[in-house]
């Protein structure tokens, strides 16, 4: 199995996430990640969801979404050509002794410090996931108090960009 | 026997009259167009007028071109029934929710129309999840519209909530629940045009109680915005034309007719297509009608309990042409057996079923109709260029497995009736132009095999789903859409007693369908299962409608205002038709007493592949030695 990244654009409409969550689950996939959130149109949500899937079953819950009377369009990432982010925030122990250990780290992975208390500081991340995890091993010995992790947004590299077509401009 | 009631009389009599009347709306009283669907709603432009939201429902309904509608009313949706007192629009009441989805879908099965069905909120919704879901398998294209707690209530647990859009999202094409009365014209335009294009199938609108209240203004016709539904009609030439170098060269193949080519109304390109190329031509459950089962070309339905030459020839084809079918399990049984040497082109209206089940060669998305129109004149081409093979090799094969192994049956050993004799005589005395409705079971494979199909929007069965229940209801519609027809539902004992009720509707509404029950005493298909797969322990089958005669169902039928009539034996079987085909003022229920011990016979045993495929109880056909 494999890692996919499609980015859904979808109509920006009550009950649309539902929709597209639920065809995973019903047809048996498994959402690895997921974000939503308003493009450049205000009348487009994008939707990126991570699936971890062999290829051919991939393409029939692809073409199910696709069926979808919300669904604008369906694009596959591919993470050559692509940028892939996640959002990490997490508090860590970092009492007087450890806190420039902890510091050295964040500064490391080029995160930052967005809030402080006597014995924590909460960082935050953004990064690949690949990058995010090694933070985390590295912050890991201090003690991990409390973690929140947004889903992968992505977005492809170049100058071509996903729109939805005229059709929904007019509209 | 009885005898319509006055009350019955003076309704039919009443609804005469209206039916007489001019309706202004020539194209609702004109002959139905079997497969037909109305591209464009039947507009009629209307300025903007000041009316409720449930005025702008009605009017919408009215503009839509519907003139019919099955329903109940209740508390959230009763705002709709006050304008639908006045509207051109007959509501039939009837007396369960599942009643009237079933009804639309048997409208809309025999009249390629929109049916439509109407119930309030919270259980009236939910009594709708059955036939929606129904018809969501079978692609039929119904609206269901709902009522809905006011939208302050909406999340609150209030009396008769139910969130039925949740509910209903993975049984609809696409459902709406109406924000503002303004949009009301645009969602059922919308929801028309969704149920009936591209792969038709049952959109819901749910309307809250307060903006069916809210006062609006009603314009018509209104503008859809659908920028995500957008249904490929006609198929990529390059695909078209690599299938038919593949038809005109294949030496054993076979053309996999599937419901697709009924509903796009293909059935004419389809015979030309078959006859063009000599192809055989198999039709599934819910494509009966769609090929003659006359036409020489025609080995059967394929399946589960499909003919032997039709299993025999898909399993063996090199190429076979699947046409608006969707390689259901019924049809193909274990699915890493089936058909191992052929070739697969693959067409359908819907993208997500082809390579779905069974990888596509060729896949072709489209409308049948194109598909077919445009495979005749490539294969026309092929064939003006030399490119044909002889398939009399092909067919001596076939012919011989027709031959040897029929549909047939066996008189039963204890003497009682037969019932493959009952609906045999049934389908030949109501001849092909009658409307044969099945519920789900054995009665409805004998149904599929015994009875001759020789015209589109003639067999209506749940195929997908497999509703117990779909055939009393599924009438009540089909003969509403198509008055002239006679409509004959053939059931079972198990399954006439989930929907029943609704003859009430039918003896009230004037709506004379005509219900054989082949009452063998016992959920027949479960029992048969027990007898081959459970070393007969008929745990839960038998239903007593022999032993102790609960219910009698020819009083049944005479409580519910419908003439009652019994056969019990097989030459009274005749008579007992035809006196139920004399009657043509009210509904007439026949209970046919039959033998308990019949089996649907051929049968592929669920799971196993189709090589295995039973004659008969014990008896394999020959043809592991006559492989070609």
């Amino acid at each position: 199995m494999t890692m996919h990244t499609l980015s859904v654009l979808v109509e920006n409409k009550p009950g649309v996430l539902a929709r597209v969550s639920g065809l995973f689950s019903r047809r048996g996939f498994n959402i690895d990640s997921l974000a939503v959130g308003e493009t450049e149109n205000p009348d487009v949500s994008r939707i990126t969801i991570v699936v971890n899937a062999e290829s051919s079953p991939l393409e029939q819950v692809t073409k199910q979404l696709n069926k979808l009377v919300n669904v604008l369009k369906i694009v596959e990432l591919d993470p050559q050509v692509s940028v892939a982010r996640e959002l990490l925030l997490v508090k860590v122990r970092a009492d007087r002794n450890a806190r420039g250990q902890v510091l050295e780290t964040v500064s490391l992975f080029r995160a930052r410090v967005v809030d402080v208390a006597p014995d924590t500081l909460t960082i935050e991340a953004t990064g690949t996931p690949d990058k995010l995890d090694a933070m985390l091993r590295d912050l890991e010995p201090f003690g991990i108090k409390e973690m929140v992790q947004s889903g992968t947004v992505a977005i492809g590299r170049g100058s071509r960009s996903i729109t939805v077509g005229p059709a929904l401009r007019a509209a | 026997m009885t005898r319509p009631t006055p009350e019955t009389l003076a309704h039919s009599a009443r609804r005469a009259r209206t039916v007489a009347e001019p309706t202004g709306d020539a194209d609702q009283t004109a002959a139905p167009r079997p497969g037909a669907v109305p591209a464009a709603p039947a507009v009629r432009q209307s300025a903007p007028a000041q009316v409720s939201g449930a005025g702008s429902l009605v009017r919408s309904l009215e503009a839509l071109g519907v003139d019919v509608v099955f329903g109940i009313p209740g508390g959230a949706i009763l705002p709709a029934y006050d304008p639908l007192y006045d509207s051109t629009v007959r509501h039939i009441l009837v007396r369960h929710e599942q009643g009237a989805g079933h009804a639309a879908t048997g409208y809309a099965q025999a009249t390629g129309r929109v049916g439509v069905c109407i119930a309030t909120s919270g259980p009236g919704a939910t009594n709708l999840v059955t036939p929606i879901a129904d018809a969501y398998m079978d692609s039929v294209p119904i609206v269901a519209i709902t009522g809905q707690v006011a939208r302050p209530s909406i999340g609150t647990d209030a009396f008769q909530e139910a969130d039925i859009q949740g509910i209903t999202l993975p049984i609809t094409k696409h459902n709406f629940l109406v924000q503002t009365a303004e949009e009301i014209p645009q969602v059922l335009a919308e929801a028309f045009h969704l149920a009936s294009t591209g792969r038709p199938g049952p959109v819901l609108v749910d309307i809250p109680k307060d903006v069916l209240q809210a006062p609006t203004t009603f314009s018509w016709p209104p503008t859809l915005d659908l920028p995500g539904y957008r249904p490929t009609l006609h198929p990529h030439g390059k695909q078209i034309r690599e299938a038919a170098r593949l038809l005109a060269a294949a030496r054993r193949p076979v053309l996999y007719v599937g419901g697709g080519v009924l509903k796009a109304g293909a059935t004419e390109g389809l015979r030309r297509l078959a006859e063009l190329t000599g192809i055989p031509v198999v039709t599934t459950l819910m494509a009966l009608g769609a090929f003659p089962d006359s036409h020489r070309q025609h080995l059967g339905m394929p399946g589960m309990h499909g003919t032997v030459a039709a299993v025999y020839g898909l399993q063996k084809a090199d190429l076979i042409v699947a046409l608006g079918a969707r390689f259901d399990d019924r049809v193909t049984g274990r699915l890493d057996s089936f058909a191992p040497d052929a070739t697969v082109v693959h067409a359908d209206i819907d993208p997500a079923e082809i390579g779905k089940n069974r990888h596509a060669d060729v896949p072709i998305v489209g409308d049948a109709r194109h598909v077919i129109d445009e495979l005749l004149t490539a294969v026309a081409t092929e064939q003006k260029a030399g490119h044909r093979t002889d398939l009399t090799d092909w067919w001596t094969q076939l012919d011989d497995l027709r031959e040897r192994y029929p549909l047939g049956y066996e008189e039963p050993s204890d003497g009682t009736l037969a019932p493959q004799y009952v609906i045999k005589r049934l389908g030949e005395i109501a001849g092909p132009d009658a409307i044969y409705v099945a519920g789900v079971g054995q009665h409805q494979m004998w149904a599929s095999q015994f009875i001759s199909y020789e015209k589109p929007s003639t067999w209506l069965n749940s195929g997908g789903l497999g509703t117990m229940g779909y055939a009393v209801p599924a009438a009540m519609g089909a003969k509403v859409g198509r008055p002239d027809a006679v409509v004959w539902a053939v059931d079972g004992d198990g399954c006439f007693q989930m929907t029943n009720q609704e003859l009430a509707t039918c003896a009230l509404e004037g709506i004379p369908v005509k219900i054989a029950v082949i009452n063998n005493g016992n959920l027949g298909m479960v029992r048969q299962w027990q007898t081959l797969f459970y070393g007969e322990r008929y745990s839960n089958t038998e239903l007593g409608t022999h032993k102790h005669r609960i219910p009698d169902f020819v009083k049944l039928a005479e409580a519910l205002g419908c003439v009652g009539l019994r056969c019990e034996n097989a030459d009274d079987v005749d008579k007992t038709i035809e006196a139920a085909m004399a009657i043509n003022d009210a509904p007439v229920v026949v209970d046919f007493v039959v033998g308990k011990d019949a089996m649907v016979w051929p049968m592929v045993p669920a799971g196993t592949s189709n090589d295995e495929i039973m004659f008969a109880r014990g008896v394999r056909p020959a043809f592991d030695d006559d492989e070609v």
